[in-house]
């Protein structure tokens, strides 16, 4: 496309938004698929159930439900649920803001980064279980000991997406702004964060992932409450059914935030991309 | 009265590895006056960008002396320089903080470059030569008391190019605002300037200074321009005719 008159650019403007709005009308059997393969893992695994014939070693999707429902209505499935989501989201948050900290500066600074970077490699390969045994150890069976072993075993994930986040700014535009004189916390707004976005929103994504699971093994390691403990406690009952209840009861709970958390904002920051 | 003054005893680029020191700009003077629009004209890789980089400030490391008239400044660059991710209105509110009246200006600016209704429009969907425009509205937007442009039409086709500067020169016709324009392109000076400053391959020192003795409308006539950079510039190649609009 050349250079075109006032008018074309509103007409653009209008045949990009028409243009995805027509691909996400249009029906596409390749959507299918997803929910295809959902069926298709529930009913091996049903047929397996039925083939080992074994509902207390291997239940089947029916009685998962069944234990769902029974933790659901005895009031144990929702406090759990809390206790865990909880813990995830004070972590969450807190390796989110210490990372995103630490690898901004890296990012920026060659020194900080020399200096941190051997850091970064202990943190990145101390195994999470010896992080949560010494938080356990050394600040006692507690709720802070808990959250931080959690934010510890993260941070160095987000610090290091971050760094390159940081890393990858475009020093042209630094440039522009320094000439047209423009005030720092504008800066910061519209041309630091826009570019940062995406890197907080994939360290966030694959943060939550790994967060909720860390969450589950110090809870079994020494909380009274949450998914994990009541996973530990139908581990020593060889409760199965109950386990993968509280499993995918949670895991439910991860895929509710991805879709109306991350993938809304995702979009949202995607928007100004052709 | 001088509104710029430009002393630039030498500009050096250090070692970097194997590559050795280069001095880039050597006992390179020169003064611009107020309302006037001067060219630096000279053959690519002269440091003719890294001169506008030591008068914008945004390279500090010479010796010599530049003084630049106080009032805001206003840089187009090569490429420009837009935040994709900000609507064209926005990237001109971008550098107009504490500004009242920015709203208003904004759309005057806009409506300067022939561009009134990009204002909704994210800056990534922009064409190159629309991109061009609107950064040259942002440069025009903070009512500059120097624009600085760095080959500000490099990379379009000749139409385009040919458009583009004609709006320049009307807008420089209006503004009467101090102007530095770097270019290898001489017709792109004699059109544009009152002054060529005619630099020599690096390191970089001025060859010659020429008036150009061209009216406002002598200007919009691609044939005067090209008998004018003839006279003025002997060592001229390839023809204008080509950039026939």
């Amino acid at each position: 496309m050349g250079l075109s008159g006032p008018l074309s650019a509103t007409e653009l403007a209008a045949a990009a938004s028409s243009a995805a709005a027509a691909r996400s009308r249009r029906f596409e059997p390749r959507r299918l698929l997803a929910p295809l393969s959902v069926l298709v893992l529930a009913g091996l695994w049903a047929a397996t159930a039925w083939l080992l014939d074994s509902p207390r070693l291997f239940p089947s999707p029916a009685l998962v439900l069944e234990a769902i429902l029974r933790e659901f209505r005895a009031g144990e499935l929702l406090i759990h649920l809390g206790w865990t989501l909880m813990r995830v989201a004070v972590a969450f948050l807190l390796a989110m803001a210490i990372g995103a900290a630490i690898g901004i500066a890296m990012g920026r600074m060659a020194l900080i980064d020399d200096f941190g970077r051997p850091w970064l490699l202990f943190f990145l390969n101390l195994p999470a279980l010896v992080t949560i045994v010494l938080c356990y150890i050394w600040l006692g069976l507690g709720e802070v000991a808990a959250v931080v072993a959690v934010a510890i075993n993260k941070i160095p994930n987000v610090a290091v997406t971050l760094r390159e986040g940081a890393k990858a700014l475009d020093q042209a535009l630094f440039e522009m702004a320094q000439v047209f004189a423009v005030p720092k916390r504008l800066v910061l707004e519209h041309i630091v964060l826009p570019q940062l976005a995406p890197y907080f929103l994939a360290a966030a994504r694959s943060g939550l992932a790994l967060v909720w699971k860390i969450v589950l093994v110090v809870e079994l390691l020494g909380r009274p409450n949450g998914v994990g403990f009541q996973i530990h406690s139908a581990f020593q009952l060889f409760d199965v059914a109950t386990v993968l209840a509280y499993a995918l009861a949670f895991m439910a709970v991860v895929q509710l935030i991805e879709w109306a958390g991350f993938q809304p904002l995702a979009r949202r920051l995607e928007r100004w991309r052709r | 009265m001088a509104a710029l003054s430009v002393v630039v005893v030498r500009k050096r680029f250090p070692a970097v590895g194997a590559a050795p020191e280069k001095l880039v700009l050597h006992d390179l003077r020169f003064r611009v006056a107020a309302g006037e629009t001067v060219a630096v004209l000279g053959p690519s890789g002269c440091g003719k960008t890294t001169l506008l980089n030591l008068i914008a400030g945004l390279d500090r490391e010479f010796e010599g002396r530049i003084e630049r008239p106080a009032g805001r400044l206003a840089f187009v660059f090569q490429e420009p320089r837009l935040l994709p991710w900000r609507t064209v209105e926005d990237n001109l509110r971008f550098v107009l903080d504490g500004v009242p009246d920015a709203s208003a200006r904004i759309r005057t600016a806009l409506g300067e470059v022939e561009l009134p209704e990009v204002g909704p429009v994210y800056a990534s969907r922009l064409s190159l030569g629309m991109a061009r425009r609107v950064a040259l509205a942002r440069a025009l937007v903070v009512r500059p008391s120097l624009l600085l442009l760095d080959e500000p039409f490099v990379s379009l086709d000749q139409p385009t190019a040919w458009r583009l500067r004609l709006l320049l020169l009307e807008l420089l016709a209006r503004h009467r605002t101090t102007t530095l324009i770097v270019t290898h392109e001489p017709r792109e000076a004699v059109m544009l300037a009152d002054r060529i400053l005619l630099l020599s391959a690096a390191p970089a020192r001025l060859r010659a200074e020429l008036a150009v003795p061209l009216s406002f409308d002598e200007r919009r006539e691609q044939a005067r321009i090209e008998a004018v950079a003839r006279a003025l510039l002997p060592d001229l190649r390839e023809p204008i005719a080509a950039e026939a609009a």
